[in-house]
């Protein structure tokens, strides 16, 4: 199988994706930069200073993870499923159709991109987080591995969506609709241990808490779940979306007739 | 000897029950161009894009350079360009860009000289640094040939080349596919403008409601259906046909200073020589004498006719 993939076509996806988001660079950092920054007053000094501490660490340390996967998040979602919509609303996607590309190489080279980016866009967070607060990383290995695996895992839904999606609309309705609430209720700004026993365990339901749980414990090895089960989880994520995307493209679902 | 391009027995029938190719047969040699031609729906875009690969078939099977369009896919696909006919191209990209990225995906290495080589016989090598949104219509058009042969394809699809085309452009089209069939690439171009066909092809195949109605060398179909028309310009006007030239199709222009003579180029007799020493006899002085042979035009327009007659009357 790897060696029939076809390389310099993946190379050649994944550095027209980058070039895209090179080209408009300042818009790519700025506007993340932008947010983490007005979170990081808002949250972080205004109401963070009245926190104190959970579990022993600053507040605005605290959601420093949480930021970080937020954006992480969105980012992934948004650059591959505009990256593979892209072409297809602009008729290019033929030549993806026609070339000797399978959807394993359409898949990393996209996939890859997306990911790429947000893992980028991520450690840029983390940098800018270094001028507010002070920020330790307890094992910056696993803090890597979970921002790779949340990257791909969501770079991955990202890309069904794009596959799926027939308008702008439909494109933007998923991050706005699902996303950005998963990330809130997933405990980005607390932990899920300071919820009532019942909405805790409601709160467990959110796959989106096991990653944001796991990024944490990397962090300050403080975490609501055991960071076996969030790998695991991330892990069963990662392949359900493969497997779907590669049923996309063997029955050609809205990509050939 | 096989083709570079064999298909058979393809049918192609969608969800809803339309059939839009049913059991299509035929064989196409190397280095040839041919010019699949039919009215619109009739199922030409839809045998293209089959063996390109964007529209799945419900039967039969395609070999391209002896492989299997279906199990052997990446080797059947880098031997194939398409030109397809919308145009479709990343509106920010440069002219440049979009041909390598298009090199890339065929798996091959970078190779500046050839893309040169191509933008350049393509009029495109001073906008290889615009951007795809700040060309012509035309230009765009050249920018998918260009990416189409990004990675020397051993057989390239035109599909609709010319539609919407100004007669300008459309000779400029017509002088690149003849600079690629100088280069040994194989041609396939679907289009609706007979001249078109007229003008490149060696072999046309004419497509009817999905069927294949026939494939042939240009010069036989128009030999075999096409008679030719003998124009006789007199220097006097004739009232009327001389009752002595009667009952041999001979028809008199309204200003009587024409007459027109259709004959058959592969009878033994086309009866030429006796219908001018005919005239002379009648002491009708000729100034001038032309042939003219049917345009494809007609000879299409019979074929798709003869082909309604006869689903006609199969039904009846």
């Amino acid at each position: 199988m790897m060696a029939e993939i076809n390389w310099p076509g993946v190379w050649a996806i994944f550095h027209h994706e980058m070039m895209r988001f090179f080209r408009t660079i300042w818009q790519s950092l700025a506007s993340p930069v932008v947010s983490t920054v007005l979170y990081f007053v808002v949250f972080g000094a205004a109401i963070g200073g009245r926190i104190q501490s959970v579990e022993g660490v600053p507040y605005g340390a605290f959601i420093v993870p949480g930021l970080m996967m937020l954006t992480v998040l969105q980012q992934s979602v948004s650059n591959a499923s505009f990256g593979i919509y892209f072409p297809k609303f602009s008729g290019t996607i033929y030549e993806y159709l026609v070339s000797p590309v399978g959807w394993v190489e359409v898949t990393m080279g996209f996939v890859g991109a997306a990911a790429a980016k947000a893992i980028l866009i991520a450690l840029i967070i983390l940098l800018t987080s270094f001028g507010f607060v002070g920020v330790h990383i307890l094992h910056p290995f696993w803090m890597l591995a979970f921002l790779f695996l949340t990257a791909l895992g969501f770079s991955l839904l990202g890309f069904i969506l794009g596959l799926w999606a027939k308008s702008f609309e439909q494109l933007q309705i998923v991050p706005m609709m699902v996303i950005t609430p998963l990330v809130f209720l997933g405990g980005a700004f607390y932990s899920a241990s300071m919820l009532p026993p019942f909405w805790e365990a409601v709160a467990k339901l959110n796959p989106v808490l096991y990653l944001i749980s796991g990024f944490r414990w990397s962090f300050f090895g403080l975490a609501d779940v055991p960071v076996g089960v969030s790998l695991v989880a991330v892990a069963i994520f990662i392949g359900i979306c493969f497997a779907i995307i590669r049923w996309i493209f063997m029955t050609g679902w809205r990509l050939r007739e | 000897m096989t083709g570079i391009i064999e298909i058979d027995n393809l049918s192609k029938e969608y969800g809803g029950g339309t059939k839009a190719l049913s059991n299509v047969s035929m064989s196409i040699e190397e280095g040839e161009i041919i010019a699949l031609l039919g009215p619109n729906g009739a199922g030409k875009t839809t045998l293209i894009s089959i063996i390109c690969g964007l529209v799945v078939p419900t039967g039969g099977s395609v070999r391209v350079g002896g492989y299997d369009i279906g199990k052997d896919w990446r080797a059947a696909r880098k031997l194939i360009g398409l030109v397809p006919q919308e145009i479709a191209l990343e509106p920010f990209e440069t002219v440049l860009n979009c041909v390598r990225f298009t090199r890339g995906l065929y798996g091959e290495g970078p190779d500046d000289a050839y893309i040169e080589q191509v933008l350049r016989s393509l009029a495109l090598w001073e906008k290889r640094n615009a951007a795809t949104k700040e060309l012509s219509g035309g230009m765009k058009r050249r920018v998918l040939i260009a990416k189409a042969l990004a990675h020397r394809p051993k057989v390239l699809f035109l599909d609709e080349p010319t539609a919407g085309v100004d007669v300008a452009l459309r000779r400029e089209m017509w002088q690149v596919v003849e600079g690629l069939r100088r280069d040994g690439v194989t041609i396939i171009l679907t289009t609706h403008y007979l001249e078109e066909a007229e003008e490149m092809a060696d072999r046309i195949g004419v497509i009817n409601k999905g069927q294949l109605l026939l494939v042939k060398p240009k010069d036989e179909l128009m030999g075999e259906f096409g008679g030719k028309t003998l124009r006789i310009e007199l220097d006097e006007p004739l009232q009327a046909i001389p009752s002595e030239l009667a009952g041999r199709g001979l028809v008199l222009a309204p200003d009587g200073l024409e007459i027109s003579y259709d004959y058959d180029t592969r009878a033994e007799r086309t009866g030429i020589a006796r219908l001018l020493g005919d005239l002379a006899a009648q002491g009708i002085t000729v100034r001038d004498v032309s042939t003219r042979q049917s345009s494809l035009e007609e000879v299409f327009i019979t074929l798709v006719q003869e082909d309604r007659a006869e689903k006609a009357e199969n039904a009846a």
